[in-house]
């Protein structure tokens, strides 16, 4: 079994003849665009999940990028479910974003993240396999001048027990190419999936334990040169002055670039060497506005957003100012969270390749769209001329997500016309440069009545919007509705799982000038914390089991507590923790999942943290 | 020309000297298995053997290494992938992303030279690798898969009931 193939020059060729030759089978199907007339009047071009080959392989096209999660393998057992192909015989490949413009988005979405890869995807690409299975199946019947109603078929071999008749997907699949596609699809009922829903082996973990998996880093193409690339290490700076004598003699070196004003590159023959040329270039900065700036300076502002009044509601039930107000008894605290990296372990890289007339960009991306979209800006070619071929990805949590790193190898690749550049960050530059995890500050108060039960609860977020800084345009009203996730009123995501009489969420929006990014799990990580501890605040002031408290609250919403119930009950709550041995617990909801988790932990006498069980 | 003898072949290579072995096997010799993490020996994603011991290629000179020293990488460490450590892996689907993997399974396979039979602790202390996507307690699950195999038994079932392909289970 192969994994998905790597893309390279001639992949684009490649994936042209598979859609056209005549031994190849391209299925055809609806996207579910909603109110998109324009994506329904195009529902019956081509369109193309599944390729059957002569022998019998069979292609399935994923739209997800791999970055670990498995969606890969997923997607593919979703598409040969309906298809009842032969999963020996699966292989997989990454269809181009640029392919998919010209032909009118015929696999949706390219985006992969907040868990939506099975979960936004599924239907469609059920769907494409079954479509697919319905014309090789009809072309059997036809060339037998047999009812399709009458022939089975079941692991690509398709059959017709009355005629005796038998053949195989890779013999009738030039035929069923050419018939119309289905349009009535019915999808099977999951209590019949053989291979959907089912804990396979990953189709690509062979190559990942002999060193054959390629990810962005290890691409090679012919005549291609490496860059390494130096960006102002504070946000906002740019260069001053640049004195490139030393590092042009060095080496291997080519050229030493300045990319925007903001960013050095060296380009050698070997990565190696421009990393150390690019350590001999003297740059002198323009650190700009933010030189000054600190972490301590930018806590103050977000202590002081904890109290501001130009806070945006998030969430609203009953009046909880005016329950605060009339408690028996009142428990605040406030939390931090500071900003994270997402520090992959592959470091951000993009091979391209541009000439004035095309821009090819090879790169791990979990945006195959938006890094078209970034191409086609930083060439200035229009997006028809750009390409982008997705590679493995060695880690995303969201940062793959962004484009920075693509726009700066398009530079880079645009002062060296026709040849290919692979630009790679060192970790150094990975660590400066990264996309942060936003910063917020949290205060929660509680209001508790004369028996201890939660009659309000104020949650005040102060801190940084991870859209303002990446999709201004989708603030409304001044309101990240992002910045809320956990604590949305209840419903199917990302929402409270306690019912409380009197709710106030509201975020006092305070950016600093560190670049924000999505980052995994999102606003959900900390605001999950804050609730969970704050939960943990309430019960110990109360003389309360957390346990008992949440159970209390959490009545109304039977799934959650479910999950947090079978976490109690495995980690036996009922019995104390050993000795010197400290227990807490915590639930959540968010991305379509309900998470509880209890760890175990103990501090040394010299306070250093252990956990012994999660 | 320099020498290095890498997965059993005396090979020529030219670099400068300080030139870390990491960059000489993915620039010069074309092996990219063996991956850049962190380019200070604190990751793991660059190990190789160097004479069986496991090294972070990252911070050792390509020069320092003797012809006569034979370096064993993830491309030479088995053929097709056969060897116990890597059919472990396979068995329990161990990686994710799979970046790091490498590494881990070089410094896997090192351990299980010197320690046979592997506790936690030993396991806990000799795996110092990195993998940010989390694979830690598949890794150590299947160094013990492995050490059974070694240690003369069969492949042993494990209890993540993962289909393989030809429709048995791990």
């Amino acid at each position: 079994m192969k994994t998905a193939s790597v893309a390279n020059p001639s992949r684009r060729k490649f994936v042209q003849a598979s859609a056209a030759t005549a031994g190849s089978l391209v299925v055809a199907f609806n996207i579910p665009f909603s109110g998109n007339v324009q994506a329904q009047a195009a529902a019956d071009e081509i369109n193309a999940w599944v390729v059957v080959k002569p022998n019998d392989t069979v292609v399935i096209r994923i739209a997800r990028s791999e970055m670990g999660q498995g969606s890969l393998t997923g997607l593919a057992q979703l598409v040969a479910e309906e298809l009842e192909c032969d999963w020996a015989k699966v292989t997989t490949e990454y269809p181009t974003p640029g392919q998919s413009l010209a032909r009118k988005r015929p696999w949706g979405d390219f985006g992969t993240g907040g868990s939506r890869g099975i979960r936004g995807s599924q239907d469609y690409v059920r769907k494409g396999g079954a479509i697919a299975r319905m014309m090789l199946v009809q072309a059997a019947a036809n060339e037998w001048k047999v009812p399709a109603a009458e022939c089975t078929v079941d692991k690509g071999i398709i059959s017709h027990a009355a005629s005796k008749h038998t053949t195989s997907y890779g013999k009738v699949a030039a035929a069923a190419a050419k018939l119309t596609p289905p349009t009535d699809v019915k999808l099977k009922d999951p209590k019949d999936w053989k291979l959907a829903g089912k804990r396979l082996a990953r189709l690509d973990t062979v190559d990942k334990t002999t060193g054959k998996q390629i990810y962005g880093m290890d691409l090679k193409l012919p005549g291609m040169l490496n860059a390494a690339v130096k960006d102002s290490p504070v946000f906002g700076g740019k260069l001053k002055n640049v004195d490139d004598a030393t590092a042009l003699k060095m080496p291997g070196v080519k050229r030493v670039l300045r990319v925007g004003d903001t960013a050095v590159a060296v380009v050698a023959d070997t990565w190696w060497r421009a990393k150390t040329a690019l350590e001999a270039v003297k740059i002198e900065w323009d650190e700009g506005p933010n030189a000054k700036a600190s972490s301590a300076a930018f806590a103050e502002v977000l202590k002081a957003g904890l109290d501001a009044k130009d806070a945006v509601v998030g969430a609203t039930i009953g009046d909880a100012a005016m329950a605060l107000a009339g408690a028996a008894r009142k428990i605040e605290a406030v939390y931090s969270y500071p900003h994270q990296n997402h520090a992959c372990m592959e470091t951000m890289n993009a091979t391209v390749r541009y000439t004035p007339e095309r821009c090819e960009v090879w790169v791990p991306t979990q945006g195959g769209e938006g890094a078209l979209a970034a191409t086609a800006e930083a060439s200035g070619l229009p997006p028809e001329k750009c390409e982008v071929y997705k590679i493995h990805l060695g880690g995303g949590f969201g940062r793959r997500g962004a484009t920075d790193y693509v726009r700066q190898a398009v530079a880079i690749a645009k002062q060296m016309p026709g040849i290919p550049i692979k630009m790679i960050w060192s970790r150094e530059e990975d660590m400066a440069q990264g996309r942060f995890h936003p910063v917020t500050q949290c205060r929660l108060v509680a209001g508790l009545d004369d028996k201890g039960d939660v009659t309000a609860l104020h949650i005040r977020i102060s801190g940084q919007s991870i859209l303002a800084g990446v999709a201004p345009q989708n603030i409304k009203d001044g309101k990240d509705p992002v910045v809320f996730q956990g604590f949305n009123t209840p419903g199917p995501e990302a929402s409270l799982c306690y019912t409380l009489p009197n709710l106030l969420v509201d975020h006092a929006m305070r950016n600093p000038h560190v670049p924000p990014g999505f980052w995994r799990g999102v606003n959900l990580n900390q605001n999950t914390i804050y609730l969970e501890s704050f939960i943990d605040e309430i019960a110990a002031a109360t003389k309360q089991d957390p346990l008992a408290l949440r159970k209390k609250m959490m009545s109304k919403n039977p799934k959650s507590l479910a999950v947090l119930e079978a976490v109690a009950n495995r980690v036996g709550w009922d019995k104390s923790a050993p000795k010197g041995i400290f227990r807490g617990l915590a639930q959540t909801m968010g991305f379509g999942s309900y998470v509880a988790a209890c760890a175990e932990i103990s501090i040394s006498n010299e306070g250093v943290l252990k956990i012994h069980r999660i | 020309m320099a020498k290095l003898n890498v997965n059993g072949k005396v090979v020529d290579y030219t670099a400068e000297e300080g030139t870390p072995l990491l960059w000489v096997l993915r620039e010069q010799l074309g092996m990219t298995g063996t991956k850049y993490g962190c380019g200070i020996a604190q990751c793991g994603a660059c190990t190789v053997h160097i004479d069986g011991v496991p090294i972070r290629s990252c911070v050792r000179p390509a020069s320092s290494v003797k012809a006569a020293e034979k370096i064993v990488t993830i491309e030479g460490l088995s053929k097709n992938g056969t060897h116990p450590v890597q059919k472990a892996w396979v068995a329990l689907d161990v990686p994710q992303c799979g970046f790091c993997q490498s590494g881990m399974i070089m410094a896997a396979t090192a351990l299980l030279k010197t320690t046979p039979n592997p506790t936690d602790k030993q396991i806990d202390d000799a795996m110092t690798n990195i993998c940010r996507c989390g694979t830690y307690n598949r890794v150590r699950a299947a160094i013990k898969v492995a050490a059974k195999e070694i240690a003369g038994g069969k492949q042993v079932a494990n209890a993540l009931n993962i289909q393989h392909v030809n429709g048995g289970k791990a």
